[in-house]
């Protein structure tokens, strides 16, 4: 077959671009694809260089946004583009604004979406493989439609590669206005965090419901420290509103690959595990023995979190 | 002030799911009510609550047999509700179901369409931005406050960062997240309400949809069984807990060995 044409949306992130972004720009060369990259907002201007170098040989650059929500911007132009040299698939980050993009776009094109995709597979078609029931299984999946295939993929799916001595070609393009009103954006909020972010931390210590309340969270954060990590937590302490949406671990939150996993009075829904399974080693303290946080840890303990967490932030004191 | 929500049944999260022989997710058993919906539910009534009038009424897509579920939302406050039903849907995609419950709002016409971000079964999570586009209104994405102040709702949108605070012109489609409010219980006096309230079940052709336009566009090839992962130590705490997680953490070297 010919080289696959593959288009991945690259999210900014001040001057560069996410992680995820360099992930699919490194997997689209790993399957030996052209690769066009499209990104946006005020500091496009390194971006042919950067893109370049993770493997883009073209970059659409759509400038600065203005201040609105990019969703159906970036949809309405990638639509505009792809329609004249159509890509085989259009890679996007599984993030608020790149699911954003993804509905809009597939409304444009009346083309299907496949989402939470954590791996590809190049055969006759692209096949895209999706997470079951909190990774026993596996389902590889593709579109039957024309192309391009929209898929959204998670974040952490693939190895970022070696970025090279290379520029991609910049296209200049005048983002299109969509059908329909934009939404603006008044202001941002960025919630202060101590330590590593919880995305790149090596270690990460996880609550969940299991701690009993909200102050108990403390000996979360504090062991967390103690290890040089970042705190997480279920989604279950979340929704009770004992900490923000941003230390959420799992299907609708962050996803993490640290050295280290702590799960402390973490049951391991479906929805969690999802999230952290790709630690190296997941150690787990739960009061209940039949937890199925306790089928995925390599060292796992039956107790209570309010007994062994002190214990540990003790002993790790007189350490250091 | 009229507000649609979408809401779905899903399988019992309770039991662990399985796939059929087209790999589709058996939809056998008991249903209920998504929880990820009772959220949306809750703003919709606080939003007429706030306006001093209009009302919530619910659109969903699936197997009617059973609308327990639904009803269930009807007991919160809604007063009534539409429900698409037609076995030319099964195994729709994302987009489909967009168009089908689109096909359902644009009758209604309403001021606000409130989703959740995603189901608590399939999680493909597009579905609410697919239906503003194809109803040609702005997707306010997940919103983790929702307020209406002169015909403009106002958001906070959770971001990976933090939150931003977004605004669009009415009518537009909200995403709220789970926790953006605490969902009310059905009082006895709305339970009993909701069972004379109208469940209008309809389909495809109902609508005037052209069954071309719902294919089926993307399909399943394989479904492999993960390797399981060896079952790692596991001990019940005899007071020597910490110290055996700070012997393991020596072990495999995320702590440097015997102390300082």
């Amino acid at each position: 077959m010919s080289a696959l044409n593959i288009w991945v949306v690259c999210e900014p992130s001040g001057t560069d671009i996410t992680t995820t972004s360099k992930e699919l720009l490194s997997e689209a060369v790993r399957l030996n694809a052209t690769v066009s990259a499209v990104s946006w907002g005020p500091h496009t201007d390194g971006l042919s260089d950067l893109t370049g170098s993770w493997g883009a040989h073209h970059f659409y650059d759509l400038g600065d946004l203005g201040g609105v929500l990019p969703g159906s911007v970036v949809a309405a132009t990638v639509a505009s583009l792809v329609s004249e040299g159509t890509p085989d698939a259009v890679l996007i980050p599984a993030s608020t604004d790149g699911r954003d993009i993804a509905g809009c776009l597939s409304a444009f094109l009346d083309a299907p979406v496949l989402t939470n995709i954590t791996g590809l597979r190049e055969g006759p078609d692209l096949l895209s493989e999706h997470t079951l029931f909190g990774g026993t299984q596996a389902a590889f999946a593709r579109n039957l439609g024309s192309a391009p295939s929209i898929m959204v993929v998670r974040p952490k799916s693939f190895a970022v590669g070696t970025p090279a001595a290379a520029s991609a070609s910049r296209v200049a393009v005048t983002p299109v206005t969509p059908r329909v009103r934009l939404v603006n954006i008044a202001s941002s909020h960025i919630e202060q965090r101590n330590g590593p972010a919880l995305d790149d931390a090596q270690v990460v210590v996880s609550g969940g419901r299991g701690l009993g309340d909200a102050a108990s969270y403390g000996l979360v954060e504090e062991l967390a420290t103690l290890l040089g990590g970042a705190p997480g937590a279920s989604r279950a302490i979340v929704d009770a509103g004992w900490v923000p949406y941003s230390h959420q671990v799992g299907q609708t939150g962050a996803t993490v690959k640290p050295t280290l996993y702590v799960a402390c009075g973490i049951s391991g829904a479906t929805q969690h595990m999802v999230g952290m399974k790709g630690s190296t080693y997941i150690v787990a303290v739960n009061k209940d023995p039949d937890a199925p946080i306790f089928s995925l840890s390599d060292f796992g303990v039956v107790g209570d979190v309010h007994n062994v967490l002190p214990a540990l932030i003790a002993a790790l004191r007189a350490r250091s | 002030m009229k507000v649609v929500v979408c809401v779905k049944q899903i399988p019992d999260p309770a039991v662990v799911g399985s796939l059929d022989e087209a790999f589709r997710l058996r939809r056998t058993g008991k249903v209920i009510l998504d929880d990820a919906d009772t959220y949306g539910v809750e703003v919709a009534l606080r939003l007429v609550e706030a306006a001093g009038e209009g009302e919530v009424s619910l659109v969903s897509m699936g197997d009617a047999t059973d609308v327990t579920g639904i009803r269930s939302a009807l007991a919160m406050g809604a007063v009534r509700a539409t429900v698409v039903s037609d076995p030319l849907l099964r195994g729709a995609d994302a987009l489909t179901t967009a168009k089908v419950l689109a096909a359902v709002i644009s009758r209604d016409e309403p001021d606000i369409v409130i989703a959740a971000t995603e189901s608590s079964d399939g999680y493909t999570g597009t579905l609410p931005v697919q239906l503003a586009c194809l109803l040609e209104l702005p997707a306010v994405t997940f919103a983790t406050s929702v307020a209406i102040e002169g015909g403009v709702v106002v958001a906070q949108r959770q971001t990976e960062a933090g939150y931003d605070e977004v605004r669009a012109a009415l009518p537009a489609v909200v995403t709220v997240t789970a926790g953006v409010v605490e969902p009310r219980y059905a009082t006895f006096k709305g339970i009993m309400a909701a069972k004379s309230r109208t469940v209008d079940v309809l389909t495809v052709a109902d609508l005037g949809l052209d069954a071309h336009s719902l294919a089926v566009r993307q399909e399943v090839v394989s479904v492999e069984v993960t390797p399981e992962k060896s079952a790692g130590e596991k001990f019940v705490d005899d007071g020597t807990g910490a110290q055996r997680i700070i012997a393991y953490l020596e072990r495999v070297k995320v702590l440097s060995g015997g102390g300082s």
